[in-house]
C-alpha cells in the first residue's frame, strides 16, 4: 500500500502512466484486429529514413512538444494559459511563407529572400505576438486568457491578410528541410530536442527556473524579495511566442505552404493538455519541463491511436476534452480534500477497531 | 443635485458615442450604397440576434468574474442538432426546440459544477467544453446540411414583421418596406428579461455581489457556489436560445458554424462596459457592444473590397483598446485610494 502511494505521489507518475496506458491500448487494438501485436513499436528503415508508428508519434508530436515548453513557463509564472499559440503558429508560418514567396504570390518555385531571413522573420513575429500578450498580462494586469484571446482570433486573421486569403506554396527544397529529414532522422525531432535541451539548460544552469517558480507561487512576495515579477512574466510570454513561432515554421515546412486556416488548429488544447498531463498544476507555481514534454508525446500518441481506431479529425477533440476535464478534476483541491478526509475517517475507524 | 459620473458610466458613454460616430461615418461614406436606410440598421439586428442572446448570457457570467468560451461551439452544436433533427430524423421543431434548450441547461450545469464546486478555472473548463461541443457537432453529422424540408420551421423563420414607416423606393421602382424577423423579437425579449432580472431580482443582485467581492458575499450569507452554478446554466441556456435564433437566420448546420463567436460575445460585453474582474456591467452596454460589432462587419461588407478578416481584426483591436482602457481606469482608482 505504502509503495503504491510512494509511486503515485511521484511527479512524473501521471504522464508515464498515461503513456503506458496508451501503449497498452495500441497493443490490444493490434491484437484484436489481427495485426502483429507490437506493430506500434517496430521501427524499420525504408528509403534510407526511419519508419514506424513510434517514429511517427515522435515526429508529429514535435510541434506540441515545442509549444508545451513555452506553455509550461506561462502556466507556471502567471497561473494562466496562453490560448493564442495555435493562431500565432499560423501567423508566423504565413509571415515566413509570404516573405519567402513574395507578397501576393500564391506559388513560388524560387525563394524571394534568403531562407534564413524568412525563417528568422517568422520566429521574430512569434516573439512579437508573445510580447503583446506579455505586455497585456504583466504590465496591465489583464487576466492571461482574456489577453491571449485577442490574438487567438486576430492572429489567424492577420495571417490570412498577409497571404491575401490564399494558400501560399513555397516549392523549394531548402525550405522543406525543417519538416523533412536530417540524415535519416526527421528534422522536427531534432529541432524539438534542441529546444528542450536549450531551455532546460538555461533553466537549470541559471536561477531563471527558480525565479519563474517563485513568481508563480507568490507574485507579491517575490517582488518584495527583489525580483522583477512583471518582467519575468513578460519574458515567459515572449518565450511562449518564440516557441509558437518555431512550431509554426516546422508546421509550414511540413506541407511546404502556409495554410492559415488550418495550421495550428486546436493546438492550444493539445499544449495545455500536455502541461496538465505532465503533472503540473494549472494554478501556477512549481513545474516540471520533463513532465510536459512526456505529456506532449503522450497526447500525440493518443491522437495517433484515435486516428488508427478510425476517429475523424473533427471528432478527436471530444475525447481530448474529456481527458482534460478528468485530469484537471483529479488535481482539483476540493476533490483532494474530500478523499483525504475519507481516508482519514477510515484510518480512525480502523484504529478504533484494533484497540 | 449633480450626479457624479464614475468611470463605469463613462465607459458606457464612450461605447454609445463610438457606436453613433461609427454609424454616422458609415452613413456619410457609403450614402450611395444604401447605408442610410432604416433596413441597414434592422439587418444588423437580424444578423446578430443570436449574438445578442449569447452576449446577455456572457454578461451574466462575466459579472461573477468568470468567462464562458464554449458558446460558439454550443451554437454550432445546437444548429447542427436542429438541422439534422429536422432533415434526417424528420422531427418536428416543437419537439426539437425544447430538446435544444434542455441540452443547453445540462451543458451549463456540468460546466458550472466543475467551476463552482470543484473550483477549476472557468477558462479551462469552458475551453474543454468548447472543443467538446465542436467535436460533438462533427459526431452528429460531419457535412454541411441545410434546412429545407420542414415547412413549420421555414414559415417561422420567414415571418416578416413590417414597419409602417421608413419605406423607400429602390432603383427598380419597387417599394421596400423595412422589416424584422421573429428571432429579433426573441432576442430583444431576452435582452429585456435579463435586464430586469439583473436589476430587480434577488438572483440578479447576488450575481453583482459575488463578482464584486466573493469574500464579502460569503460573509453576507450568499451561497456563492450555487450562484455561480446558476450563472453558467443561465449562460448556456441563453446560448441555446441564441442557437435557435442563429439557425433561423442561417437555416443550416455546419461544423465550422459560429467559429469565433465567443470572441464576439466577450468583445461585446467588454466594449459595453462589463469589467473582466466582475461586479460591474449591464446588458444595455452589451447591446451596444453587439451593435458596434454588427456595424463593423456591415462596414467591411459594404466596402466590398476589404477581406472579411478585417472585421475580426477590427473587433480584436477594439477589444484590446477597451481592455487597456479598463485597466488604466483601475490603476487610476487604485492610486486614488
Amino acid at each position: 500500500m505504502s509503495n503504491i502511494k510512494k509511486l503515485t505521489s511521484k511527479r512524473l507518475f501521471l504522464p508515464v502512466f498515461c503513456m503506458l496506458l496508451v501503449m497498452m491500448v495500441n497493443i490490444l487494438f493490434d491484437l484484436f484486429s489481427g495485426n502483429f501485436p507490437f506493430s506500434f513499436f517496430t521501427i524499420s528503415v525504408r528509403n534510407g529514413v526511419l519508419f514506424g508508428r513510434l517514429i511517427d508519434v515522435l515526429n508529429r508530436g514535435s510541434e506540441i512538444a515545442i509549444l508545451a515548453i513555452g506553455m509550461t513557463l506561462v502556466v507556471s509564472s502567471s497561473a494562466g494559459t496562453d490560448i493564442s499559440v495555435g493562431s500565432v503558429m499560423s501567423l508566423s508560418a504565413a509571415f515566413c511563407c509570404m516573405l519567402l514567396a513574395g507578397y501576393g504570390v500564391s506559388s513560388a518555385n524560387e525563394l524571394a529572400v534568403p531562407l534564413i531571413v524568412g525563417v528568422l522573420a517568422g520566429i521574430l513575429m512569434g516573439c512579437f505576438c508573445g510580447a503583446i500578450n506579455g505586455a497585456l498580462v504583466a504590465y496591465l494586469n489583464v487576466q492571461p486568457m482574456v489577453a491571449t484571446l485577442i490574438l487567438y482570433s486576430a492572429a489567424r486573421a492577420v495571417g490570412l491578410l498577409l497571404c491575401n486569403n490564399l494558400i501560399v506554396y513555397v516549392r523549394d527544397d531548402s525550405f522543406k528541410f525543417f519538416g523533412g529529414f536530417c540524415g535519416f532522422i526527421p528534422t522536427p525531432i531534432v529541432i524539438a530536442a534542441i529546444c528542450i535541451v536549450v531551455v532546460s539548460l538555461v533553466l537549470k544552469k541559471t536561477a531563471l527556473g527558480l525565479y519563474v517558480q517563485s513568481v508563480g507561487i507568490n507574485k507579491k512576495a517575490s517582488r518584495i524579495a527583489g525580483l522583477n515579477s512583471a518582467r519575468i512574466i513578460f519574458l515567459c510570454y515572449v518565450v511562449s511566442g518564440l516557441c509558437a513561432g518555431i512550431a509554426g515554421i516546422v508546421a509550414a515546412s511540413r506541407i511546404s505552404s502556409a495554410d492559415s486556416n488550418n495550421i495550428g488548429l486546436s493546438y492550444e488544447l493539445d499544449a495545455i493538455l500536455s502541461v496538465a498531463l505532465g503533472g503540473n498544476s494549472l494554478g501556477g507555481g512549481k513545474f516540471s519541463l520533463a513532465g510536459s514534454v512526456i505529456g506532449a508525446y503522450t497526447i500525440q500518441a493518443i491522437t495517433t491511436t484515435l486516428f488508427a481506431i478510425g476517429v475523424s479529425t473533427d471528432q478527436a477533440p471530444v475525447y481530448k476534452a474529456i481527458i482534460v476535464i478528468i485530469i484537471v478534476a483529479i488535481q482539483a483541491t476540493p476533490l483532494k480534500d474530500y478523499f483525504r478526509q475519507r481516508s482519514a475517517k477510515k484510518a480512525t475507524l480502523k484504529g478504533g477497531a484494533v484497540r | 443635485m449633480k450626479k457624479k459620473i464614475n468611470s463605469n458610466t463613462l465607459l458606457l458613454l464612450i461605447t454609445i458615442a463610438l457606436f453613433c460616430a461609427m454609424y454616422i461615418i458609415g452613413c456619410i461614406i457609403y450614402a450611395d450604397k444604401g447605408f442610410t436606410h432604416l433596413q441597414t440598421f434592422l439587418n444588423i439586428l437580424i444578423n446578430n440576434s443570436g449574438l445578442l442572446c449569447v452576449a446577455c448570457g456572457m454578461t451574466c457570467v462575466m459579472l461573477t468574474a468568470g468567462i464562458d468560451i464554449s458558446v460558439g461551439s454550443l451554437i454550432a452544436m445546437d444548429c447542427m442538432f436542429l438541422a439534422v433533427g429536422m432533415e434526417n430524423w424528420h422531427m418536428s421543431p416543437v419537439v426539437l426546440i425544447p430538446l435544444v434548450l434542455i441540452i443547453g441547461i445540462v451543458f451549463g450545469a456540468v460546466q458550472g459544477f466543475f467551476i463552482s464546486y470543484l473550483e477549476i478555472q472557468p477558462f479551462i473548463v469552458t475551453m474543454a467544453g468548447m472543443f467538446f461541443a465542436r467535436g460533438m457537432t462533427a459526431m452528429i453529422y460531419s457535412k454541411q446540411i441545410s434546412v429545407s424540408s420542414n415547412e413549420l420551421f421555414k414559415k417561422l423563420a420567414n415571418i416578416k414583421i413590417e414597419f409602417p414607416f421608413g419605406s423607400y423606393v429602390n432603383r427598380k421602382g419597387v417599394e421596400q418596406i423595412p422589416y424584422i424577423r421573429i428571432h429579433v423579437i426573441i432576442a430583444l425579449v431576452v435582452l429585456v428579461v435579463v435586464f430586469l432580472m439583473l436589476r430587480y431580482t434577488k438572483f440578479g443582485r447576488s450575481l453583482y455581489a459575488v463578482g464584486g467581492n466573493e469574500q464579502s458575499a460569503i460573509m453576507m450569507g450568499l451561497d456563492v457556489k450555487k450562484t455561480k452554478l446558476k450563472a453558467y446554466i443561465l449562460s448556456s441556456f441563453l446560448c441555446s436560445i441564441g442557437g435557435i435564433c442563429y439557425c433561423m437566420n442561417t437555416m443550416s448546420g455546419s461544423v465550422q458554424q459560429a467559429l469565433g463567436l465567443e470572441m464576439d460575445a466577450i468583445a461585446s460585453s467588454v466594449i459595453g462596459g462589463t469589467l473582466l474582474t466582475g461586479g460591474v456591467g449591464n446588458v444595455i452596454g452589451s447591446f451596444f457592444g453587439v451593435l458596434i460589432n454588427g456595424t463593423i462587419s456591415t462596414l467591411v461588407k459594404t466596402n466590398g473590397k476589404l477581406l472579411s478578416s478585417w472585421s475580426s481584426i477590427a473587433v480584436a483591436a477594439l477589444l484590446c483598446f477597451f481592455i487597456v482602457l479598463q485597466s488604466v481606469f483601475a490603476k487610476i482608482k487604485d492610486s486614488k485610494k
